[in-house]
C-alpha cells in the first residue's frame, strides 16, 4: 500500500518533529541548572539552587494552588456547558443551530487578547471586582469549545438507535443518560476535560487582564522572568511541572482510550455509512 | 438523528426528579431549552455581549486629559488606522507570518500524525500522543525564552551551525526567530486535529487504493490528503488565530510589532481602548473570513 | 429569512445596553483634584495593596538579598499586611490604577503616568502637613520645589517623593572605544562621516516616552527647532524627533521594554550602546565587567517616582502610614542601595555612604551616577524628569507616533 520510501519519509519526519518538540524543553532543562542569572549560551555552571529558590519562593505555591483550582473549575464548567451544548446541537434541529456552533468556537478562534479585553471591559462596566472567579469565567469561556467539539464528534459516531432501544426497554430519560449515553461519551469528556485543564493551567493573557493581585502559576512565572534575580527559578518550576504532569497525562490518555483524544473533525464522507459504523 | 420523541414506558408513580425527567422526555422543546439555555446564556450574554460592548468602543474616543471614554460616535479611529500606513504594514506582516507558521506547522505535524494514526502500535500511539500533549504543560513563557536563547546571536542555533561549519544564521530578534517560535508553540494544536482526521480513514480505502495500483505519493495525494483536509484546516485555525493575537512571544523573541502588540500597547500604554478596539476588528475580520472558508470545507464544525 | 431579524434584534438590544452602560467603563471612582485633600491619618485597616516597580518593596525574600527588608518593620509597627503587584511599566501601572480602582491603595508612580493619574482623578491629593518633608532635596520639595510638576498640580500635592534616577548611556567598553561622550553613538546613522560602527547593536527604551530622549538630543543638535521642554513638543518638533527615531531604528538590535532584556543584551554582547537605568548597569556588569555608563553631553532624561494614594483606596490609613514611612531616611537608604537610585530624602545619603563603605569599601560610590549623585541638587535639576506630555502634543499622539516608528 505505501512504498518503503514513503514509510521512511514518514518515520524520519515524525522523528524530526518529535525532536523539534523537545529541543526547547531540553534548553529549559539545561537552564534550570545554570549558574548565572542571564540566560546566555553557553551555560556558565551547574547548580541546583534554583530549585530551592523555587521551593521557597512565596508566590509559587499560591500560584500553583490557584492554577489548579482555576483549571479544575474551568474544566468542570467546560464539561457541563460543552456537553449540554453538544447534546442540544446534536439531537435537535433548531433555528440558529449553526450559529451556536460558530459562537462557541469564537472564544478560541479569536485571538486571546480580544477575548481578554472584551471580558475585562464588560467586568469594569458592571463593576465586577477581579478575583479567582473572574479568571475562572474567562478560562471557562474558551474551554467550552474544546469539550463541545470532542463530545459532538463522539455523539456523531454513536449510533442513535441505542438510545431508542434503551427507552423501548423501559428506561426513562435519566436512566438512559446514566447508563447508555454517558458511558459512550465518557472518554471524549475525559479527553476534553484534560485539554481544557491544560489550556487553563498555562494561560497568561486572559489571566493578566482579568486578575488583580491573584497569582496563578503562569503569572508567577511571568513576574519571575521579568526580574533579573530569580529567572532560572522559572525554568526550574516549568521543569517540575512537566515532570509531574507526565503521570496524570499518561493515565488520562489511557483512560481516554488512546485513540480518541481530542477534536475529531467529522469528514462528511465518514459519517455517511452510519448504520454499519462501529462504536468508539 | 431527528428529534427524538420517545415514549415514557412506565406509568407507575415516581419522585419529582423522575417525573420531571419524564416531562422533559415528552416535551423535547423544553428539554432543548434547558439543555441549550445554560451554555447559550454563558456564551451569548457574557461573551458575545462583552464582544459587542468592546467593538462599540471602536466608534468612541478617549478624552485626552482625563483618560475617560467619551461616547462621541464617529469613525475617527478607523480614519487613523487607514490613513497611517504603519497599521497596514503591521497587519500584513502579521498575516504573512501567521500563514508561514501555519504551513510550517502542517508540514511538521503531518508525518508525526500519520505515524501515530496509522503505523504505530496502540501502545506506541498512546505514548506518542502523550509526547505531543506534554509540551503544552510547560509554561508558554519559559518556552519562548528558551527560543530566545536558541536564536540569540552566538546562541545554541549558531553554535550548532558552527559545528557543521555553516556560517551563523544570526537570526536573533528577527522575523525568522519569531516564525520558529510560533511554529513551535502551536505545533501540538495542529498535530492533534490532523491525527484525529487521519485516524478515521478506513483502512479499506488505503487497501483499495493499493489494489488499484497506487503507490505512496499517489495514495497520499488522492486518498490521504483529501480526508485529512478537515483536520488540517481545523488545526490551521489554531495556528493562524493564535499568531494573529499574540503579543508576548514577539516581544520576548523578536523586535517587530505585530497586531497583538499594537492592540496591547493601545489598551495599556495610551489607555486608548477605542483605538485598540478598532484595530482589534482587523484580526476579527480576518478570522471571520478564515472561519467562513473553513466552514465551506466542512472542517470547523468539529475543531 | 426568519434568521436575520432575530439576530439583528439580539445584537441591537445588546448594542443599546452597551451604549447605556458603557460610559463609565474606565473611570475610576472619585475626582481627586477637586476633592478636599486627605488631612488626617486614622486607625489602620490591617492591609495594604500596592503597585510598585520591582525592587521598591523588598521583604527579605529575594534569594541572596535577605538582608534587604523594609517591609517587615513596617508591617510590624502598623499592623498593615503588605501585598504588592509588580508592574513592568508606567502604562501598566496607569492601567491597573484606573481599571481596578477599588483594589489598590497606592502606586509608585513615575512621571509618565503620574499626571495622567492625577488628571483622571485616580489619585487623591494629600495634605502635606501630614508628613515630614524637611530633608527632601529642595527641587522635589512639594511646597517650594522646582521639579515637582509630576506630583504637584495647581498647588495640590498628590504624593510623597521616593526615588529618582537618570536614564544614562550604557555601553560596552570592549567594543565602544574610546568611551562615548555624546548620545550620537545611539542616534546617528553616520559618525564622523562613516556609517555608525555600532549599527545593529544599539538599544533604546521601548515606550513612547522615549521620544523625549530624542527631543533632548535635538535640543543640542538642531537648536533651530526651538525645543525648550522635551515633553512639550509642537507638531513640527515632534515630527523631527520621530524622524531621528526612525533613523535610529535601523541601528537597533532590540528595544527593551523589560529591563531584563537590556541586561541580557549587554551581557551577551548583542547590545553595546544605549539608554539604561542604574539597575540595568549593576546587573549587567556583574556578568560582564566591560559594561559601563556615562553621562552624555547633551543631557539625560530621568525619572522621579512618587508614592501616590488611590482615590478609591480600600485602606487609606495604611497607605498614609506607608507614605509617611517611605519618607524615612533609613528606608530610602536601603531602597537606594538595593535598587540603584537616588533617595529624595538627603538624610539617606550619609546612611547609604556608610553602608557602601561597610560592604564594598567604596562609600564614594554614593557620589556617582550609579546612585544618582545622592543629594546633588544640580544633578537633579539637570535631568529632564519624565512627565506626561499633554500639550501641544499629548501622550496618545506620542503613542501613535511610537507605533509608526516601531511598526515599520
Amino acid at each position: 500500500m505505501e512504498g518503503r520510501g514513503a514509510k521512511l519519509v514518514v518515520r524520519l519526519g515524525a522523528a524530526f518533529t518529535l525532536f523539534f518538540l523537545y529541543l526547547p524543553l531540553a534548553v529549559v532543562l539545561i537552564y534550570a541548572f545554570n549558574e548565572s542569572v542571564a540566560q546566555a549560551w553557553p551555560p556558565t555552571g551547574f547548580t541546583t539552587r534554583w530549585f530551592g529558590v523555587a521551593w521557597n519562593a512565596p508566590g509559587v505555591r499560591e500560584g500553583l494552588s490557584n492554577s489548579i483550582k482555576i483549571g479544575l473549575v474551568a474544566a468542570a464548567v467546560a464539561v457541563v456547558l460543552g456537553s449540554l451544548a453538544a447534546f442540544a446541537v446534536h439531537r435537535y434541529r433548531f433555528f440558529g443551530r449553526e450559529t451556536i456552533s460558530f459562537a462557541l468556537v469564537l472564544p478560541i478562534a479569536l485571538p486571546g487578547i480580544i477575548t481578554a479585553m472584551a471580558l475585562r471591559s464588560a467586568m469594569n462596566t458592571t463593576h465586577v471586582t477581579f478575583s479567582l472567579w473572574t479568571i475562572m469565567i474567562g478560562h471557562a469561556t474558551f474551554c467550552v469549545v474544546v469539550v463541545f467539539n470532542n463530545v459532538i464528534a463522539r455523539l456523531r459516531r454513536t449510533s442513535g438507535s441505542i438510545v431508542e432501544a434503551s427507552m423501548d426497554l423501559g428506561a426513562d430519560g435519566w436512566q438512559t443518560f446514566r447508563h447508555v449515553t454517558l458511558p459512550s461519551i465518557s472518554t471524549a469528556l475525559i479527553a476534553g476535560a484534560l485539554l481544557a485543564f491544560a489550556l487553563s493551567f498555562d494561560e497568561i493573557i486572559v489571566t493578566n487582564f482579568l486578575s488583580g493581585a491573584e497569582l496563578t502559576l503562569p503569572k508567577w512565572i511571568y513576574n519571575t522572568i521579568r526580574l533579573p534575580k530569580n529567572r532560572p527559578a522559572a525554568n526550574a518550576v516549568a521543569l517540575i511541572v512537566i515532570v509531574l504532569s507526565m503521570i496524570p497525562v499518561y493515565f488520562a490518555q489511557r483512560l481516554a482510550g488512546g485513540g480518541d483524544t481530542v477534536a475529531r473533525p467529522t469528514a462528511r464522507t465518514a459519517a455517511a455509512p452510519a448504520s454499519g459504523a462501529p462504536m468508539g | 438523528m431527528a428529534d427524538t420523541t420517545t415514549k415514557v414506558a412506565s406509568g407507575t408513580a415516581r419522585g419529582p426528579f423522575r417525573r420531571s425527567s419524564s416531562f422533559l422526555n415528552a416535551h423535547p422543546r423544553t428539554r432543548l431549552g434547558a439543555t441549550l439555555g445554560i451554555p447559550l446564556l454563558w456564551i451569548g450574554v457574557i461573551y458575545l455581549g462583552a464582544l459587542v460592548l468592546l467593538f462599540l468602543n471602536a466608534f468612541w474616543r478617549v478624552d485626552v486629559l482625563t483618560g475617560k471614554i467619551v461616547q462621541d460616535w464617529g469613525l475617527r479611529n478607523f480614519d487613523t488606522l487607514w490613513s497611517t500606513s504603519v497599521y497596514r504594514t503591521i497587519s500584513i506582516r502579521t498575516v504573512r507570518i501567521a500563514a508561514l507558521v501555519t504551513i510550517a506547522d502542517i508540514v511538521l505535524a503531518f508525518p508525526l500524525a500519520y505515524y501515530a494514526a496509522r503505523i504505530a502500535t496502540p501502545r506506541v500511539r498512546a505514548l506518542l500522543l502523550v509526547a505531543v500533549v506534554l509540551p503544552l504543560w510547560s509554561s508558554y513563557l519559559v518556552k519562548a525564552f528558551a527560543w530566545q536563547t536558541i536564536t540569540a546571536p552566538h546562541g545554541i542555533l549558531d553554535s550548532f551551525l558552527g559545528l557543521l561549519r555553516i556560517p551563523e544564521a544570526n537570526i536573533g530578534a528577527s522575523e525568522w526567530a519569531i516564525w520558529l517560535t510560533f511554529t513551535y508553540l502551536w505545533l501540538p494544536f495542529v498535530i492533534l486535529p490532523i491525527y484525529a482526521s487521519l485516524e478515521r480513514i478506513p483502512e479499506s480505502y488505503l487497501e483499495a487504493a493499493g489494489d488499484l495500483g497506487a503507490r505512496g505519493w499517489k495514495t497520499f495525494r488522492h486518498v490521504v490528503w483529501p480526508m485529512a483536509i478537515p483536520g488540517v484546516v481545523a488545526g490551521s485555525i489554531f495556528s493562524f488565530s493564535l499568531t494573529l493575537g499574540d503579543y508576548i512571544a514577539p516581544s520576548i523573541v523578536g523586535n517587530t510589532k505585530f497586531i497583538g502588540n499594537v492592540i496591547y500597547d493601545n489598551v495599556g500604554v495610551a489607555n486608548n481602548l477605542p483605538l485598540a478596539a478598532a484595530f482589534a476588528l482587523v484580526p476579527v475580520a480576518i478570522m471571520a473570513i478564515y472561519l467562513a472558508l473553513a466552514k465551506r470545507i466542512g472542517a470547523f464544525e468539529a475543531l | 429569512m426568519k434568521r436575520v431579524p432575530k439576530w439583528v434584534a439580539a445584537f441591537g438590544v445588546l448594542a443599546l445596553i452597551g451604549a447605556a452602560c458603557s460610559d463609565d467603563g474606565t473611570s475610576p471612582g472619585g475626582d481627586g483634584s477637586s476633592a478636599s485633600a486627605v488631612s488626617s491619618i486614622g486607625p489602620t485597616e490591617g492591609e495594604l495593596n500596592l503597585i510598585a516597580w520591582v525592587g521598591y518593596t523588598e521583604d527579605g525574600t529575594t534569594e541572596g538579598y535577605e538582608n534587604y527588608d523594609w517591609i517587615t518593620p513596617f508591617e510590624d509597627s502598623t499592623g498593615c499586611e503588605v501585598s504588592v503587584k509588580y508592574a513592568d511599566s508606567s502604562d501598566e501601572m496607569y492601567n491597573l490604577m484606573t481599571s481596578q480602582a477599588g483594589q489598590w491603595d497606592g502606586v509608585s508612580a513615575s512621571g509618565d503616568s503620574s499626571n495622567r493619574l492625577i488628571a483622571s482623578g485616580a489619585v487623591s491629593a494629600i495634605d502635606p502637613a501630614l508628613f515630614d518633608f524637611t530633608d527632601i532635596i529642595p527641587p522635589l520639595d512639594p511646597m517650594t520645589g522646582t521639579e515637582t510638576s509630576q506630583y504637584v498640580v495647581d498647588g495640590n500635592v498628590y504624593g510623597v517623593p521616593w526615588m529618582y534616577g537618570p536614564n544614562f548611556l550604557m555601553y560596552n567598553s570592549d567594543v565602544v572605544d574610546p568611551a562615548p561622550t555624546s548620545w550620537d553613538v545611539a542616534f546617528e546613522t553616520e559618525l564622523n562621516g562613516a556609517p555608525n560602527p555600532y549599527a545593529g547593536s544599539v538599544t533604546a527604551y521601548d515606550f513612547p516616552i522615549y521620544i523625549a530622549d530624542a527631543a533632548v538630543y535635538l535640543m543640542t543638535h538642531q537648536p533651530d527647532l526651538g525645543i525648550t521642554d522635551p515633553y512639550s513638543l509642537t507638531e513640527e518638533q515632534l515630527d523631527a524627533a520621530v524622524e531621528l527615531l526612525k533613523g535610529q531604528s535601523t541601528l537597533i538590535n532590540k528595544y527593551w521594554a523589560s529591563y531584563v532584556t537590556a541586561i541580557d543584551g549587554f551581557v551577551d554582547g548583542s547590545m553595546v550602546a544605549g539608554t539604561g537605568w542604574p539597575v540595568n548597569l549593576s546587573y549587567a556588569e556583574a556578568d560582564n565587567p566591560a559594561v559601563l555608563a556615562v553621562e552624555p553631553s547633551e543631557g539625560m532624561t530621568g525619572w522621579a517616582d512618587t508614592w501616590m494614594m488611590s482615590s478609591s483606596a480600600p485602606h487609606p490609613n495604611c497607605m498614609l502610614e506607608w507614605m509617611d514611612y517611605s519618607l524615612g531616611a533609613d528606608v530610602q537608604a536601603q531602597t537606594a542601595e538595593y535598587y540603584g537610585a537616588a533617595a529624595s530624602n538627603t538624610a539617606a545619603c550619609p546612611i547609604l555612604r556608610d553602608s557602601l563603605d561597610e560592604q564594598f569599601d567604596f562609600g564614594d560610590a554614593v557620589d556617582t551616577v550609579r546612585y544618582g549623585y545622592c543629594g546633588d541638587e544640580a544633578f537633579l535639576e539637570s535631568l529632564w524628569l519624565w512627565r506626561t506630555p499633554q500639550a501641544p502634543t499629548d501622550y496618545s499622539v506620542w503613542t501613535q507616533k511610537w507605533t509608526e516608528i516601531r511598526g515599520a
